[in-house]
């Protein structure tokens, strides 16, 4: 079987084995870049070559030594391009980070490092981790695999379509209101968000502070625990970040469900949401039931509360996180100015594109005195309503079964131009990053399009076990897994 | 004027405090150091970096809360304030505006035996700014962010000040509960202590506030003083005149002894003020509250109390001495080699505060060794120095911090006290002086004067004057 189809972890293994060498795990990733990057362009930085097989050299002489034991060592991952990378350019694919070069590593990727992966490059995104298509993107749209007309769904558009792609083995994206389960639902991939504070902060360039989690995309849950497990540390350096029990998420994956109960949100299934992936999504609560989960439909409710409410905190956190780009420190600065004043107006006005701007203008707005209590502090109270729903439902069930999105990825070029629309698209994922909650989502199968569909599991906070071992058990059900993971030219 | 008129100010008072490192990362808080050498992502505003506060912050704020006998807030918490300016590297200021740390306070201050409580509504903490430097050669400006992150309070007090001498009598008391707590220097010239003036006018009597404007820039005691005289002047004056006092931020030129207008209400600024999302509430439990009200250093009033009882000090030197922190611990550490409470104080209250006067210097820079001024003590009370010589010797131990045994030896200005040689000379004095010993022998006592004093004079000051005056009477 190819590299490109392995998941990280049976890579992982046979490199261990000694049946592939690191820079043969390498220089497969790379031969696959340099033959679709151009038409899919899911990264906006590739390493160079020789670093990277230098660096692959390296880990070898580790794993041979013994110093590197773990599942993930010698594996080609791609990192989302807004957490930081030391030496690497880091833009968030944005203009005006356009030549911004940290002297740091996120903590999410030194703890990812130390596991012997192989950071290959940075993905692009949407512009700031904002937008779910990755046509917001100052360094061109991503195109999603499956069908190049599509988007790959975003923020974490690059990476879900990297893995798609099988120009990385596993990435890392970051999750605000769904952007890494929604574009790994589009790309036909799995992609985890953890409980708020599992994953350190500190490196990921802020979008919305409270609600920003970093998390893996893979070809399949065991990857996603077991990503989860390297990269998920208590960061003293990340005030919001928690000191969890136990950092172990892979010994208890059983997938196993008997007696499970899983909740389907009636007021999911309603308006808005595709038939064709409410058909899809409802077959695989079937097949957990065959299982042995006990599944049963019940009224979440604030549904409708959830993108307005989301769409202000979200946007007041950003409007004041990217006031640091000035121009004045780092990044883009415009050619010609008089003064102060206009320097910073020229150079934020050129250098951020058309939906970052629109949600500074939002949060600014919001936070303005006078408009404060009416939606900034409304927003919170809701914020805290949606959690009490949630807190009510787990007293029930164990886990809740969704769509990740209500329709599969939309065509390109088709959602900037109605951004209420696209921000609608959300309604299965923010809820869950409002509420701190742990989500992932899992292929499902496709529509009449061969588009790819994702159901979605969450849990409560810090239980990450019960939607991984959910997730396992549908992934379990299925004929293909990741093998239906489209590989150009691997078919 | 026919009109009385009735001065109300308010203070904001920001506080540097004397953390080793800064409120939000680990850099040194250290003054001074080459240009962006005390810097890390955190306090430059790095993409990706994030804020963890500095436990001792909201040790040192509250320290200062319970000894201003303000209520803490147990459940406090940061916001940001949102503005633009390239001294400040995130555009947004991490303070304090909902929850603040300290609320609900007080202290008395007495001027002239007059004795009144000033209300503190609130302490927050926040974090400083980074400092522009205008480079007009180059004609650019750069900026330094050493001071970025250096950790505030700021302490706002009710509007309950009716004077010039009750603003100075409050700012100096606050000064020195905080350097007793050890919180901060409390340097104004230096920056480490920031006092804005809030003021406004209104006629005697008046049940309502009259317009106010906030002064800023005033860098010591006098400017403060000259800028509230100044700015009840010109407000009085804008209402005789029947026109209007505009709310607005003024900036005190004290070489000119005016303000200026830096910018009215209409064009402040809205800081969109909200939770700051990357820290958590700060907890605050009974027990670390009394943790800290435990481990709270002796203040003023109660040291001067003990001064009067331990060290039979009289309460106006005791007053003095423990109107600086640094002088009172110079002081019982002089006490505690030398033994003599009484003679440290002497020095202290005397020669020190004149010489302090004279170099126009602060208590805070003496900089000598205790133990140089408990040596000098004993050398005065072994009578092995006379207290001209004494004086001397001070004056060099208070400039240069010299040993003073050391230096007496060198210069060999060691008392005689050798009779037989002191003997001979006066002697000598006698034989030369036939005229005023006969004054003398006839009554006039101020004749003995001039003999000791020849006689010292030809001993080159180095006798003890009592042993002049027991041998000349001796042999008169």
């Amino acid at each position: 079987m190819s590299i490109l189809r392995l998941t990280a972890v049976e890579l992982g293994k046979k490199i261990k084995d000694k049946e592939i060498s690191v820079r043969e795990a390498c220089e497969a990733v790379i031969k696959q870049i340099e033959a679709e990057e151009k038409e899919l362009n899911c990264y906006v930085t590739v390493l160079d070559k020789e670093a990277i097989l230098k660096k692959a050299d390296e880990i070898q002489a580790k794993i041979d030594s013994g110093e590197l034991t773990g599942p993930l060592a010698g594996v080609p991952f791609a990192v989302k391009d807004n957490m930081c990378t030391k030496n690497v350019l880091t833009t968030c694919s944005s203009k005006i980070l356009g030549n911004f070069v940290p002297t740091y590593d996120a903590q999410a990727v030194i703890n990812l490092e130390a596991a012997g992966a192989i950071v290959i490059g940075k993905t692009n995104m949407d512009e700031f981790a904002m937008g779910s298509t990755t046509e917001t993107s100052a360094y061109g749209v991503t195109k999603n695999p499956w069908n190049i007309e599509h988007v790959p769904g975003g923020s974490s558009g690059g990476s879900a379509a990297a893995v798609a792609s099988g120009e990385c083995i596993a990435a890392l994206g970051s999750d605000t209101g769904g952007s890494i389960r929604q574009p790994s639902s589009f790309c036909g991939v799995t992609g985890l968000k953890p409980t708020y504070g599992t994953i350190s902060r500190y490196g990921l360039i802020a979008y919305g502070s409270s609600l920003d989690q970093i998390g893996p995309i893979a070809k399949d849950v065991t990857d996603c625990a077991t990503i989860l497990e390297a990269i998920a540390s208590y960061d003293p350096k990340d005030s919001t970040s928690v000191k969890r029990d136990s950092y172990d998420f892979t010994s208890e994956l059983t997938g196993d469900v008997k007696g499970m109960k899983i909740g389907i949100p009636r007021d999911y299934l309603s308006e808005g949401l595709d038939s064709e992936v409410k058909e899809a999504v409802l077959g695989a609560a079937k097949a957990l039931e065959e299982k042995g989960a006990i599944v049963e439909e019940f009224d979440l409710s604030l549904v409708e509360y959830a993108i307005p409410a989301y769409y202000i905190i979200a946007s007041a956190e950003a409007s004041s996180n990217l006031a640091r780009f000035d121009g004045v420190k780092y990044g883009y600065r415009t050619k010609e100015y008089e003064g102060l004043h206009n320097m910073y107006k020229k150079s934020r006005s050129e250098g951020f594109g058309p939906e970052v701007k629109r949600r500074i203008m939002l949060g600014s707005f919001v936070l303005s005195s006078g408009y404060y209590d009416a939606y900034y502090m409304k927003a919170l109270r809701t914020k805290a309503l949606i959690k009490k729903a949630f807190d009510k439902a787990f007293e029930k069930y164990d886990v809740i079964l969704s769509p990740a999105a209500p329709t599969t990825a939309p065509k390109l070029g088709n959602s900037l131009s109605d951004p209420i629309k696209m921000y609608l698209g959300d309604i299965y994922t923010i809820s869950v990053n409002l509420a701190g909650l742990p989500g992932i989502s899992v292929p499902c199968g496709s529509d009449s399009k061969k588009l790819p569909i994702g159901v979605q599991f969450i849990s409560n906070c810090f239980d990450e076990k019960s939607i991984l071992n959910a997730a396992l058990a549908y992934e379990k059900t299925r004929d293909i897994t990741y093998s239906d993971v489209l590989v150009k030219g691997d078919k | 004027m026919s009109r009385q008129y009735e001065t109300v100010i308010g203070l904001e008072v920001h506080v540097e405090l004397a953390t080793q490192t800064k409120i939000f990362c680990g850099c040194s808080t250290k003054f001074g150091g080459a240009p962006n050498t005390h810097t890390c992502p955190v306090c430059t505003g790095m993409p990706g970096s994030l804020p963890v506060l500095n436990k001792q912050v909201v040790e040192y704020a509250m320290a200062v809360g319970l000894a201003t006998n303000c209520t803490i807030t147990k459940n406090c918490k940061f916001d940001r304030k949102n503005y633009f300016y390239p001294d400040n590297p995130q555009n947004y200021q991490i303070s304090q505006l909902y929850y603040p740390i300290c609320r609900n306070g007080g202290i008395e201050i007495d001027v002239n035996g007059n004795k009144k409580v000033i209300g503190i509504h609130e302490i927050h903490m926040e974090e400083d700014a980074g400092k522009l430097i205008h480079d007009e050669w180059e004609d650019c400006s750069l900026v330094d962010f050493n001071r970025s992150g250096v950790p505030l309070i700021e302490i706002v007090s009710e509007p309950d000040m009716r004077s010039a001498d009750e603003v100075i009598a409050y700012l100096d008391k606050l000064r020195l509960i905080i350097q007793y707590l050890g919180a901060s220097d409390c340097k104004l010239q230096e920056g480490s202590m920031r006092a804005d003036v809030n003021l406004s006018v209104r006629e005697v009597g008046a049940q309502e506030f009259g317009t106010r404007t906030e002064m800023k820039n005033l860098n010591s005691f006098k400017a403060i003083a000259r800028a509230i005289e100044g700015e009840r002047r010109r407000q009085i004056e804008l209402i005789e005149e029947g026109k209007k006092v505009i709310q607005e931020t003024r900036r005190w030129d004290d070489n000119k002894e005016y303000s200026y207008a830096m910018r009215s209400k209409e064009d402040a600024q809205d800081y969109r003020y909200f939770p700051e999302p990357d820290l958590v509430p700060i907890i605050i439990s009974d027990e670390w509250i009394e943790r800290v009200r435990k481990a709270q250093p002796e203040l003023r009033d109660e040291k001067r109390l003990r001064y009067k009882e331990e060290f039979d000090i009289p309460e106006y030197d005791a007053d003095i001495l423990t109107s600086s922190k640094h002088m009172a611990d110079l002081f019982e550490e002089t006490v505690a080699i030398c033994k003599k409470p009484k003679e440290v104080s002497n020095w202290l209250m005397v020669e020190a505060m004149r010489l302090l006067k004279e170099t126009e210097k602060e208590p805070e820079d003496m900089d000598f060794a205790p133990e140089n001024l408990a040596k000098l003590i004993e050398l005065v009370g072994d009578s092995k120095i006379n207290r001209t010589v004494a004086k001397e010797v001070f004056e060099l131990i208070f400039k240069e911090d010299i040993d003073p045994e050391e230096y007496v030896k060198e210069k060999g200005l060691m008392m005689v006290n050798d009779d037989g040689q002191l003997r001979s000379v006066i002697e000598a004095v006698i034989e030369a002086n036939p005229q005023s010993v006969s004054d003398y022998k006839n009554g006039k006592e101020k004749a003995l004067g001039f003999l000791v004093g020849q006689t010292m004079k030809e001993m080159k000051g180095k006798a003890n004057p009592g042993k002049i005056n027991e041998i000349l009477r001796e042999l008169l």
